[in-house]
């Protein structure tokens, strides 16, 4: 204990000293930190990611399979364009001309590598020894009545169209735009194909008002999270605004303000240098960071200011020593709730989503610089700005006997409040448990945002865009036509479909079988795989050699002919029944065909279904750790083994309670969520610090029992944490409203587990101390030290 | 006046200069078909090899015969000796200067022959980087031409295909033109106006004193990375065949 008490001396006297040398030496210590902030900011840049990819680490299994499937075959990223006539029937003469129109507009989408339409769709059939394969409708503005009518039969009869191109009354339509990325340049999707796209699109609408369009697909999410990016980062000017106000009314001085403001522009600009000096591209997660930084950064000068307006207006102290007063007792706790809260954050780099690694490290250097500016800028900025105050009569000691009154309400009924929380906070507990984990990346986006309503349109509607995808293999080149791969194949494929949450499958086997078909006549006896080798690869051979531009088989087929890919269309199903289905399609595969055709499931869908329980995996132990470290940094600020021990308990029930109550309210947590645990609790400590270092003051200086003390924590802090809360909770409030829901969940909870945090620590936590103080014997009661260091 | 007369010189001579340049290439195109003028037939060994992204390879070998004729496009036979399972599987096409070409399938399997409706020449030949039209004869009606530029002996002439089922916007071809206006790069433009491929002639050998005869093919797809290289082998221009050689009956006689 006593090196601690030394520890605790050696602090005060560095905060003492540390408070003069920036008051002598202001204008240098100010110049430096604007010259070393200015030099950061002039390394940022901030580049935006809209990339899926980035949710996803480099060892990640999922990615580094789906990533080999799509060398194999082709690189399908896409734009779904799905068109709905008002009168409800696709199979007009306008309406294919319009189709067909814009099918060949799509060819001229940037990097596009393949357009599939209804109209472009290659139908195979035959006359005599003739094999003709040809668009399904061409040149549509030519066709009579009959051959239109002759071609809605056809379609609707064509399992590749119906439920992926087609619906089944044939009153919706779609165009699936295939674009291969060079994946060069950032601005390849936001720049270029996008902007094509929607010109397209709008030049569709005017010429063709009776259609209405809707657009999906990998390229528009993409879109939407550059864009939900850009916005969340707007956010940031809400906050300033709070930033201002909110620092206004609690100081009620404009020069205060000012600096304030000052402080976290510093940081924030510092922190744009980090970005850009460790090369880090902005995503929808990260791309919080202003807000974040803004939201933790400015309670540390909120803590200084207010002390030192405080000695200034009560103690009538002079500016300079009010400051030096400030900087004294606020260096320890702003530098403890500091690094709780880059411990808190760095823990991010403990899950396996790369975002929100990035979100951790950026904030945490925001932190780390904040603390510098706030022990060096904020008080410089003081001491020359005409800052002058008038001794008041204070209208707080209303509100000083309110907290008082709290204080001695909890004081008289400890136990019971202990019992009740702790059944409440069990109650929740057990409620937490019940809450489930759902990456439908759609629901990422709220329906505020385009791609999110026009998706729910499309899967209400045409098709389901959740899908699966296997890479089935034959284990021998051109095993493609063995007729064994071929019927299994063929056996896997009607598995699939009689599946009931499956919408559509595409297989090889159905081309197989088509074009058997065609050559024997188009007799329907023959829809059926072939059953000699041979056949089947010549058939293939001259199949191949019919398809026109973009539309052959090398992204169903490998160059070897040795694997074919089979793509799954589901239903709308949450990630875990995803998970499970493409774990039955995996074991069909397992009991029912030979080894070479055993294939694990793949997608992106699949990919982000598996990212929340990735993510908790992962971020179990980075949790753990900070349980570990941030305990361990209380009990050394506290100098007590035993509160350190006990302040887990305030700590770590917030979250449960936060969790218990998202049950009731979504019961669905995502990705954004699990990294909430370490990220609130380097926040939320910061309430349990001040209040119990309160407690241990009054217990050892003042000698008071543990009754006494808990009243006067609540007298001499319990202001200073409703403030600094409510300020937490404003920024996570902006930042609840961004229309991305990994952000918006995050914040939402984190609102809820702050304001419990502080509940806890109002209600639990004093009638814990007073508990297990009086086993104690006040044996602490006597014990002199010198002035703890988080006094205010 | 005198400003008008001038405004229509200018235009008078940027005129002539543009029918020039698209002159000069139908030129170049004429020229390079003199140069290959007289070969009358000739057989070749073919070896196919598909390369995708990661290197993986894959190979098909095929035999070509081809016969030359003048007052319409050439005609063409090719038999697939490997992989096995499509050996003997030939095709037979008659290209025509003008319209559609001609296209028929032997499938030795079924010994069937079976005629393709050839409205789609824009696709891959047998899952390689090369189009049927790239592979097919190069008959001069099949393109309108620009002349671009000239570099020492190379010439570049850009052709813009004709058939509106084409794959390409337009080609940018380098030709020789004294090694007798042969062939050394075609790049194709899709039909967006990207570049999509390129394709480099090299190891040429000159037959009969006249015909030069590149030894390798190598065609690299610039959007998905995927390679295809031809090497020909055995060139024989004394084989001396016919018509007869190159009917639907030729065909089901060579396949089986």
């Amino acid at each position: 204990m006593n090196a601690f008490k030394k520890a605790g001396n050696a602090t005060n006297v560095f905060a003492r000293s540390w408070a003069n040398f920036v008051i002598k030496y202001k204008w240098p210590v100010l110049l430096a930190a604007l010259i070393l902030a200015i030099g950061l900011g002039s390394k940022g840049n901030m580049e935006f990611d809209g990339d899926y990819h980035v949710f996803f680490s480099k060892s990640n299994p999922e990615l580094e399979a789906f990533d080999a499937l799509q060398d194999k075959y082709t690189k399908d990223d896409n734009v779904i364009i799905v068109l709905s006539p008002s009168n409800g029937n696709i199979f007009t003469k306008e309406n294919l001309t319009a189709i067909e129109e814009l099918t060949a507009e799509s060819w001229n989408t940037p990097y596009s590598s393949r357009v599939d339409a209804v109209t472009n769709f290659q139908h195979t059939s035959a006359v005599g020894d003739d094999l003709y394969v040809d668009d399904l409708s061409y040149e549509s503005s030519l066709k009579t009545d009959a051959e239109i009518l002759e071609i809605k039969e056809k379609a609707l009869k064509e399992p590749l169209l119906v439920n992926r191109i087609l619906n089944e009354k044939g009153s919706i339509t779609a165009i699936n735009i295939t674009v291969r990325l060079p994946g060069i340049d950032l601005n390849e999707i936001p720049g270029e194909v996008t902007p094509f796209v929607r010109n397209m699109i709008s030049d569709f609408k005017e010429k063709y008002p009776n259609f209405e369009v809707h657009t999906s697909g990998l390229i528009p999410m993409n879109t939407a999270f550059f864009e939900s990016s850009m916005n969340d980062m707007g956010l940031t000017m809400i906050m300033l605004i709070i930033v201002i106000i909110t620092t206004f009314i609690l100081t009620r001085n404009i020069w205060s303000t000012l600096a304030t403001l000052i402080v976290v522009l510093l940081s924030i600009m510092s922190a744009i240098g980090f970005v850009g000096l460790m090369g880090i591209k902005l995503t929808p997660p990260s791309s919080v960071f202003p807000t974040m930084i803004l939201t933790l950064a400015v309670a540390d000068s909120i803590h200084i200011l207010v002390t030192m307006l405080q000695k200034m207006r009560k103690e009538g102290l002079n500016k300079v020593d009010a400051l030096k007063e400030a900087m004294r007792l606020n260096f320890m706790p702003v530098f403890i709730t500091s690094l709780t809260t880059v411990i808190g954050f760095l823990t991010m780099n403990f899950g396996d989503v790369p975002p929100f690694w990035d979100l951790g490290n950026i904030t945490a250097f925001g932190m780390g610089m904040a603390f510098l500016y706030s022990t060096t800028a904020l008080p410089a900025l003081m001491a020359i700005l005409p800052v002058k105050s008038k001794v008041k009569k204070e209208d707080t000691k209303v509100r000083k006997e309110w907290y008082a009154s709290l204080g001695n309400f909890v004081v008289k009924q400890p136990v019971r409040l202990t019992i009740i929380s702790l059944l409440v906070i069990g109650g929740l507990t057990y409620l937490a448990s019940k809450n489930t984990f759902n990456d439908e990346f759609v629901n990422y986006f709220d329906e505020t945002v385009a791609f999110r309503t026009d998706t729910d349109y499309i899967r209400n509607n045409l098709t389901g865009i959740y899908n699966i995808e296997y890479s089935i293999g034959s284990g021998e080149s051109g095993g493609i036509n063995n007729p064994e791969y071929l019927k299994s194949l063929n056996a896997f494929e009607n598995w699939l479909n009689e599946q009931p949450e499956v919408i559509h499958v595409n297989a090889f086997s159905e081309v197989a079988r088509r074009v058997n078909r065609s050559m024997h006549g188009d007799n329907e006896s023959f829809y059926r795989v072939p059953d000699n080798r041979d056949e089947a690869a010549q058939y293939l051979l001259l199949y191949e050699l019919s398809l026109p531009f973009g539309l052959d088989l090398n992204n169903q087929i490998n160059v070897d002919k040795s694997e074919t890919r089979v793509t799954v269309t589901l239903d709308n199903i949450t990630s875990a029944d995803m998970i499970a289905f493409s774990k039955k399609g995996e074991d069909w595969l397992k009991n029912n065909t030979p080894e070479a055709m055993h294939a694990i499931g793949v997608s992106p869908t699949l990919m982000f279904s598996k990212l929340g329980f990735r993510q908790a995996e992962s971020m179990l132990t980075g949790n753990i750790i900070a349980l570990i470290l941030i305990s361990l940094v209380l009990m050394l600020a506290l100098k007590n083994f035993k509160l350190g021990l006990l302040s887990i308990i305030p700590n770590v029930t917030p979250v449960l309670v936060g969790f218990g109550i998202w049950a009731l309210y979504k019961a669905q947590i995502n990705t954004g969520m699990v990294i909430v645990f370490g990220m609130t609790l380097g926040i939320i400590v910061d309430d349990t610090v001040h209040f119990m270092s309160k407690f241990l003051r009054a217990r050892r200086e003042l000698g008071y029992d543990a009754k006494q003390a808990v009243v006067y924590a609540f007298e001499t802090v319990g202001k200073a944490l409703v403030t600094t809360t409510i300020v937490l909770l404003a920024g996570f409030a902006v930042l609840s409203t961004s229309s991305f829901a990994l952000n918006s969940y995050m914040a939402r909870i984190t609102v809820i587990i702050i304001l419990s945090a502080l509940i806890i620590d109002f209600i639990l936590l004093p009638s814990l101390l007073i508990l297990t103080s009086k086993k104690e014997a006040v044996a602490v009661k006597n014990i002199k030290t010198t002035q703890v260091a988080f006094d205010k | 006046m005198k400003k008008i007369v001038f405004i229509l010189i200018v235009l008078i001579t940027l005129g002539i200069q543009a029918q020039t340049s698209e002159e000069l290439g139908l030129q170049i195109a004429k020229a390079a078909e003199q140069a290959d003028l007289g070969f009358n037939s000739s057989t070749v060994n073919l070896k196919m090899t598909l390369k995708n992204k990661n290197g993986q390879t894959s190979e098909r070998s095929l035999t070509t015969k081809t016969l030359e004729l003048t007052d319409d496009g050439d005609k063409s036979l090719i038999v697939f000796n490997s992989p096995k399972d499509v050996k003997g599987t030939s095709t037979l096409t008659f290209t025509h200067k003008v319209g559609s070409d001609d296209q028929w399938l032997f499938l030795p399997s079924i010994k069937r022959v079976k005629r393709i409706s050839s409205n789609n020449k824009s696709g891959p030949f047998v899952g390689s980087e090369f189009a049927y039209e790239d592979l097919s004869s190069q008959e001069v009606e099949k393109y309108t031409y620009k002349f671009i530029e000239e570099k020492g002996s190379l010439v570049v002439v850009e052709q813009d295909p004709v058939d509106p089922k084409s794959g390409y916007t337009r080609r940018l071809v380098t030709y020789n033109k004294d090694k007798g206006y042969r062939f050394e790069k075609v790049e194709f433009y899709d039909r967006k106006n990207a570049l999509l491929k390129t394709l480099i002639y090299s190891n040429y050998k000159i037959y009969k004193n006249k015909f030069w005869r590149a030894a390798t093919f190598t065609m690299k797809n610039h959007q998905s990375n995927k390679e295809t290289i031809l090497e020909f082998s055995d060139y024989n221009f004394d084989i001396d065949l016919s018509e007869e050689d190159f009917t639907q009956v030729a065909l089901k006689r060579i396949g089986s």
